[in-house]
């Protein structure tokens, strides 16, 4: 059904750019009826954007949607200890405003790492649910509250029914949801492909890190996959971990590649 | 201790000194006194004991469970169906409450059945002085215990056991018939409270002050739908009671009386004291899967078993500075849902020993503002038991060049450290010396561990020199 009617709004919005630019009204009031069909009018499409303009352009609307619902999983043993996704979720959560609302299945979770990844204990609720179900229905509890900044929620599996009432609950309050994907088994991480409400669905594995002329681990990397957007394309980047404000920042190899080189050049002839 | 039984004056307690000198509950007075020379004896007080007994299971009604009742003369029987997850399950229960009593200096011991008789028998004579009966025991717990845990009359007993029957398990095997022909109805009424085929509704105390509310029906009822509604007027009335007196309620209880004399209960509590008819019924409302109407509901009692003042608070106008959202009923509603010790704050502790660098505080404690220092990294996951790794490594102070960690092993291509952390001499005297040195590895595919080897790599007197992997770097 909405499939029909996007197919004859891009038709009537052709139409009416061959027409005249002035029935240009008619395509933007349309692609409002759509919204509200949609049900995505509800909340302010408003973003928290990464920081970093590769990234943000390759998101709807520049950044993070909140008042959503983001999926994040580890690569690899990630899938497992979910290390890099834990951290990855709380730089996101770390930016935002407010409380955070971490739901857990099992107590590994070590505090001061997370206050290295820019969120502070003092803003961190933890909750130790013992199985999914527990944390799918505190999740959902935190997301309709509103006066959190973002729920996190360690969980294997995540099904269509369950991920479109966490995704119901972000829309009615803004607060930025993050199933942080964690299994048992690598061969429960399959389902990682099995479609969910979820807006964005993101993969993040660790790579070796940034080398340094003495011996030593230098900032840490990852690759980040965004598998899964809605209403954009996926992509992966290789990006460095998060530091203390929660921001990752792109490796300067691949970020200042031209302007270094500008920069070595102008350096050699001067 | 001595009481009087009758005309004689016997041993009604001894504490544990006395029992090693001899001395058993039971005995003559004067008996004990020339076994003892210079004994100290103080006269029983059944009255004031039962009145302490009293004040104990107020106490006990406030912090565990919603139904509590003396089990005179030396016992309290707690209804804990619908509290146990506010404690984070019966084990942990039981535990603290025994715990609290040790702290107050109470010597109890505790079991937990299906059963006011079963558990009666398994606290008194159980060898476990914390015992969990599993769900739908049946009778066979209850075989090896002695006869006197089926509470029979003084007397009985021993009248049994003359007649050869030693333990609970060799009555069970009898007929019936022909041993209340001999002993009377008290002996088979007895059986069958202990076995639960007789119901022995449990009369729970109420202390004066309590502030309380009923509501009793005509006719049963038993639909969800109809037990919400009469929640939200009972949680009305009681507001309106608990304003009347300037309090706001920390724990509530509905009781609901059913039909057949049962009492189905569920408790509440809150973090901060609470007066908002609101957000008080959805709490309530959240545990109603939990009631089993049965043949339905006549009598609903919801109390406030601990009120305390309301503070009031001034909220800073917007203009000046934005408000902080109130979470304090998204915590109440999670404890309720998950025990009131599953949802935490860390906060940091000035130590170098990574497992106690951190320890939790309640939900809603005021922030801090502390924080952990943050020169060194440290892991996201960090696992409870450091798990032993088999490393190849220069001593004393290089990093491994490979280690095997769970059959697999591992390449190190980057590394850094070693970071030195020393035992804390003044916790115990076994860390007097001991020291682990971390070492933050990379291995080919760029996953990153935190290991340590335990000890310094020269002196055997700082660690068993093995190796340990005790977190993952994201």
């Amino acid at each position: 059904m909405r499939t029909n009617i996007e197919h004859i709004t891009d038709r009537t919005a052709f139409k009416g750019l061959m027409r005249a630019s002035a029935s240009h009204s008619t395509v933007i009031e349309l692609r409002e009826r759509i919204a509200r069909l949609e049900g995505r009018s509800r909340c302010a499409k408003s973003v928290l954007p990464f920081g970093i303009p590769e990234l943000d352009a390759r998101l709807p609307g520049g950044g993070l949607a909140r008042g959503a619902l983001h999926e994040v999983a580890g690569g690899g043993n990630g899938a497992i200890d979910g290390a890099a996704a834990a951290l990855f979720a709380a730089g996101i959560a770390g930016r935002t405003t407010g409380k955070t609302l971490w739901c857990i299945a099992k107590p590994d979770l070590f505090a001061p790492a997370l206050a290295q990844a820019g969120l502070a204990a003092d803003r961190v609720v933890y909750v130790e649910a013992g199985d999914d179900k527990t944390v799918l229905a505190c999740m959902e509890e935190g997301l309709r509250h509103g006066g959190l900044g973002a729920v996190v929620g360690e969980i294997a599996r995540l099904q269509m029914t369950a991920s479109r009432r966490l995704q119901l609950a972000a829309e009615g309050t803004g607060s930025i949801g993050i199933a942080l994907r964690r299994w048992r088994r690598h061969t429960d991480a399959y389902d990682f492909g099995v479609q969910t409400a979820a807006r964005t669905r993101w993969r993040v594995s660790v790579i070796p890190s940034e080398t340094l002329p003495v011996p030593g681990i230098g900032r840490h990397r990852w690759l980040v996959e965004l598998a899964h957007v809605k209403g954009a394309e996926s992509a992966d980047f290789e990006v460095e971990a998060c530091d203390e404000q929660g921001c990752l920042a792109l490796p300067a190899e691949l970020a200042d590649r031209p302007a270094a080189a500008e920069g070595w050049r102008r350096g050699a002839s001067g | 201790m001595i009481g009087r039984e009758g005309n004689r004056r016997v041993v009604t307690a001894a504490d544990a000194a006395a029992q090693a000198a001899g001395l058993r509950p039971g005995m003559p007075a004067a008996k004990a006194q020339v076994l003892v020379p210079g004994l100290i004896v103080q006269d029983a007080d059944p009255a004031a004991d039962a009145e302490a007994l009293e004040r104990l299971a107020l106490w006990v009604l406030q912090r565990i469970a919603p139904i509590v009742a003396a089990d005179l003369p030396d016992g309290i029987v707690i209804d804990s169906t619908g509290a146990d997850h506010l404690h984070g399950g019966e084990e942990a229960m039981i535990e603290t409450l025994i715990g609290r009593l040790a702290m107050s200096g109470v010597t109890a011991r505790g079991a937990i059945a299906d059963i006011w008789g079963a558990a009666h028998a398994l606290a008194r004579f159980g060898a476990d002085p914390h015992f969990i009966a599993p769900p739908g025991h049946g009778a066979a717990l209850l075989n090896p215990l002695p006869l006197a845990a089926l509470r029979l009359p003084p007397g009985m007993a021993a009248e049994l056991r003359v007649l050869g029957f030693e333990s609970v398990g060799d009555l069970l095997a009898q007929p019936r018939a022909p041993l209340i022909l001999r002993f009377g109805p008290e002996l088979g009424r007895r059986i069958n409270q202990a076995l639960g085929e007789l119901a022995e509704p449990i009369e729970p105390v109420r202390s004066l002050d309590l502030i309380e509310v009923r509501r009793s029906f005509a006719e049963p009822i038993g639909a969800a739908e109809t037990i919400a509604r009469y929640v939200g007027t009972l949680v009305a009335q009681l507001c309106a009671a608990l304003e009347e007196k300037g309090l706001g309620a920390r724990r509530l209880d509905l009781l609901c009386h059913r039909v057949d004399n049962r009492i189905e209960a569920v408790r509440v509590g809150m973090a901060q004291p609470v007066r908002d008819i609101k957000r008080l019924t959805r709490l309530l409302c959240n545990q109603i899967e939990k009631i089993d109407p049965g043949f339905g509901i006549e009598l609903m009692a919801l109390a406030a078993t601990i009120a305390e003042p309301l503070q009031r608070r001034q909220i800073a106008s917007s203009l000046i500075e934005v408000a902080t959202p109130d979470i304090s009923d998204l915590v109440d509603t999670i404890a309720n849902r998950v025990g009131e010790r599953a949802i935490y704050r860390a906060a940091p502790v000035t130590s170098d020993v990574p497992e106690r660098s951190v320890c939790r505080i309640p939900a809603l404690s005021p922030d801090t503002g502390a924080a952990w220092p943050s020169h060194w990294p440290r892991p996201i996951r960090l696992f409870a038991h450091p798990e032993r790794i088999e490393a190849i490594a220069l001593l004393p102070d290089h990093p491994p060049v490979s280690f095997t960690w769970r059959g697999v092993r591992r390449r190190v291509k980057r590394a850094d450290g070693p970071e030195r952390i020393h035992a804390e001499w003044w916790k115990r005297d076994a860390e007097l010396a001991a020291i682990r040195d971390y070492f933050r590895v990379e291995d080919s595919a760029g996953e990153r561990y935190w290991i340590y080897r335990a000890g310094n790599g020269e002196d055997p007197e700082t660690g068993s020199h093995l190796w340990y992997l005790h977190g993952v770097f994201g």
